[in-house]
């Protein structure tokens, strides 16, 4: 009795305590006040997504008329570092119930887990698939299971100018085409281009979708997806002269400010030094989004800037174009998250998004957009002959951050090129290898 | 009732209660013990709940950390992962990052470490004999008040760089840009270590109050007559300094170091969000949490906290032992 009492006593304190901690941080996915009134569905749903400032406020706006329809709150958490939370949360189970995902790659992950829920009895599937592309389909499948929906989607690879500084308006249709125009009107601009790579933790990035682009335009869709999937080495002739005519647009004198600018200019306002006056530069390569960012937030689609396609490279891989998009999963079936994900994929709310600008609908059956630039991108995206996800996105993430402090380095001293992509190799190993 | 509510009464009524109730218990219990037991008996009781805390969150841990740095990768769910030997720990000391990591440490704790102890001791002993000494203090203190994430975020506006012949809106390039010195392009100025250097000057910005607040308590306690009778001797200021303040400071400074060493050694916060490590500006602690939440690689990531809990163990022990030396003297 006596030992007893003993024993009992601290471990009793411990599990008060215990209690207290695991109650304060429980995920709030169980569904609330069930039964709201006039037969509303009530209740809450919590998602996270990397969405912060305008684009959060663009999410929220997209959700509202679920919400005054449903009567379900939803609970919107904006994190930079969305990866470390879902990584911890699929350990530890403490899960958002609607979240988006880093890239097709980590939703695999997940998905084969068990923690991402299918979807193929939440959504009207075959409607679903109908009004989806089917790349983009494919892209949300896992073993033939829909997992992965796009809430909104870009278009990479646009190359934009101000048509008050250097006019593109027959736009070039090759690579060599484009350098005898820039040659052109030299000028006119202090340099050819604009580049900017830092993006917090995930500066690089930028530079990831010029090698992106060089790789699928001078080598075709076949070497990306052998580059993506781990099968071609870093160091193989493909990627080196992606690396090297990437080299050509960030070397001195091409590039407005030199490397130094390039490295220390943050993405979002690379552009800028198209409007200044003089210009400092005839072309940023950037994805369909930067109209929602930067100095173009302010400047008029078509009269202060305009985009044309990334000319093709070599004539067999004509017409080839890049895009990524912003994946959504499920990780908690709630009757909320449930009704929620089957919102997010209609037509109706992503055209809410696409309204206020900087993004393109996955939903083919979204037309109505806010200017004329918009609904080119958003067509060139759907006639697209060859079309390649974000190769990035698609890698593992140790490949991913490998690439982004890779570009960095190459930027900064091109010089160092061979060991750079030494070092992409050794990391390539070592990412795609087995558990 | 709302959850957090239940939660609130629980932690600051229950867990009160139940100590009371557990030291009201020990005592019920150590009753009923023999009477040359009790003596013995009680302290341990006491301890106990403690020990268990450790024991839960510290030891724990720390046997389980050394046991993943033994594995392999595993899924994402951490299952799968099996016995691979030393393969971590040989991947960390043939890495280049991990080595450049390993080597920015050490910068790290030599520079942050000099800087901030020797400018302490400086401005303690500085403002010592001025007026507006506690005002001087107070200055010098506030930014170690202010969350490291905020300060790089600071210091990222003081170090911005915009090239040449552009407004520089950076305070520190713009000083520069009016004297006509040549800009720093901060973070890419890796040439000796230099973007890491200045990483490393936020961090002394931080800690510097730290360092001279302790200082100056020391220095405050130092016998006034000493000083006095040594001056009456006809010493100069500075050999006062050397011969008599310096010495009674050595314990005060050995203190404030190690506290400085193991802060050069955790660094994580400011290089996250200034850089990510890109640059070669990565510290251990970023390089850790690359390898877990980018690469999902819990083996790596355990390899690397067991070698930087090793790298302050030294450090540990010679506080303890330090600390052991002082109580032997009382």
């Amino acid at each position: 009795m006596i030992r007893w009492q003993r024993l009992a006593a601290p471990s009793l304190v411990l599990m008060l305590v215990l209690a207290a901690c695991s109650s304060g941080n429980s995920p709030s996915s169980s569904a609330g006040g069930s039964g709201a009134a006039g037969g509303k569905l009530g209740g809450k749903v919590t998602v996270i997504g990397t969405w912060g400032g305008d684009e959060e406020k663009a999410f929220l706006q997209m959700v509202k008329p679920f919400e005054d329809q449903t009567g379900v709150d939803v609970q919107y958490t904006g994190t930079r570092d969305l990866n470390a939370v879902l990584t911890t949360g699929v350990q530890s189970g403490v899960l958002p119930d609607l979240a988006g995902l880093p890239g097709p790659g980590q939703m695999a992950e997940f998905a084969k887990a068990g923690a991402l829920k299918p979807l193929d009895d939440v959504l009207d599937i075959a409607k679903y698939k109908d009004q989806t592309a089917k790349a983009l389909v494919d892209l949300g499948t896992v073993d033939s299971k829909v997992v992965g929906v796009f809430i909104k989607t870009a278009i990479k690879g646009l190359m934009w100018y101000s048509p008050k500084v250097a006019d593109f308006s027959t736009p070039p249709k090759t690579w060599d085409e484009l350098k005898s125009q820039l040659g052109a009107n030299a000028s006119k601009a202090a340099s050819a281009w604009c580049v900017g790579l830092e993006s917090g933790a995930a500066s690089g990035w930028p530079g990831t979708d010029w090698i992106e682009d060089f790789v699928l335009r001078q080598s075709g869709p076949d070497k990306y997806k052998q580059w993506y999937e781990g099968t071609l080495k870093w160091t193989s002739p493909e990627i080196k002269q992606a690396f090297q005519a990437y080299g050509d647009v960030v070397k001195q004198g091409a590039v407005y400010g030199g490397p130094s600018t390039v490295a220390t200019t943050n993405f979002a306002n690379a552009g800028d030094p198209l409007f200044k006056s003089p210009a400092g530069c005839q072309l940023l390569h950037q994805a369909s989004f930067i109209t929602g960012l930067g100095a173009f937030k302010d400047k008029k689609a078509g009269t202060d800037y305009n985009f044309f396609p990334f000319p093709d490279i070599n004539p067999s891989y004509t017409g080839a174009v890049e895009g990524a998009g912003d994946l959504f999963g499920m990780f908690n079936d709630t009757p909320q998250a449930k009704a929620l994900i089957k919102y997010l994929v209609t037509p109706e709310a992503q055209a809410i998004w696409v309204k206020i600008g900087g993004a393109l609908s996955a939903n083919k059956a979204v037309t109505d957009y806010p200017d004329d630039i918009a609904k080119r991108s958003a067509e060139l995206l759907q006639n697209a002959k060859i079309f390649a996800f974000d190769a990035s996105d698609l890698m593992p993430n140790a490949m991913n951050t490998a690439f982004f402090s890779a570009i960095l380095n190459y930027t900064k001293d091109q010089s160092k090129l061979d060991s750079i992509l030494a070092d992409l190799d050794k990391a390539q190993k070592d990412a795609y290898a087995a558990q | 009732m709302d959850p957090r509510l239940v939660t609130a009464i629980i932690v600051v009524v229950g867990v009160p209660a139940v100590l009371v109730g557990y030291i009201w218990g020990t005592e019920q219990v150590l009753r009923l013990a023999p009477e040359r037991l009790k003596p013995r008996l009680r302290p341990w009781l006491w301890l106990l709940p403690a020990l268990g805390f450790l024991g839960v969150f510290l030891v724990y841990p720390t046997i389980g950390t050394v046991l993943r740095s033994l594995q392999s990768k595993g899924s994402i769910l951490g299952t799968g992962a099996h016995f691979i030997g030393l393969d971590n720990y040989a991947w960390f000391f043939t890495n280049s990052s991990a080595l450049g990591a390993l080597k920015n440490n050490v910068l790290w704790l030599v520079f942050l470490t000099l800087f901030t102890v020797g400018l302490g001791l400086l401005i303690a002993v500085l403002v010592d004999k001025v007026r507006y000494e506690s005002f001087a203090k107070s200055i010098i203190f506030v930014p170690l008040a202010i969350s490291m994430v905020a300060a790089a975020v600071i210091w990222k506006f003081m170090y911005a760089y915009a090239p040449p012949g552009t407004p520089q809106t950076g305070t520190i390039n713009g000083v520069l840009n009016g004297v006509g010195l040549p800009l720093i392009p901060f973070p890419t100025n890796d040439t000796l270590s230099m973007n890491s250097i200045m990483i490393i000057l936020i961090m002394t910005w931080m800690w510097t109050g730290f360092a001279m607040v302790i200082i100056s308590a020391a220095l405050k306690g130092i016998n006034v007559e000493l000083l006095e009778a040594a001056r009456v001797d006809g010493a100069t200021e500075w050999q006062v300094f050397r011969g008599i303040v310096f010495p009674l400071l050595v314990p005060t400074l050995a203190v404030v170091s190690t506290t400085i060493v193991i802060t050069a050694l955790k660094a994580f916060d400011i290089v996250y969000t200034l850089t990510n490590g890109a640059y070669n500006t990565d510290v251990i602690a970023n390089l850790m949490y690359k390898e877990m939440f980018n690469s999902g690689n819990f083996g790596r990531a355990s390899a690397i906290a067991v070698v930087l809990l090793l790298a302050i163990v030294p450090v540990m022990l010679f506080n303890v032992s330090r600390f052991r030396a002082q109580e032997a003297i009382r």
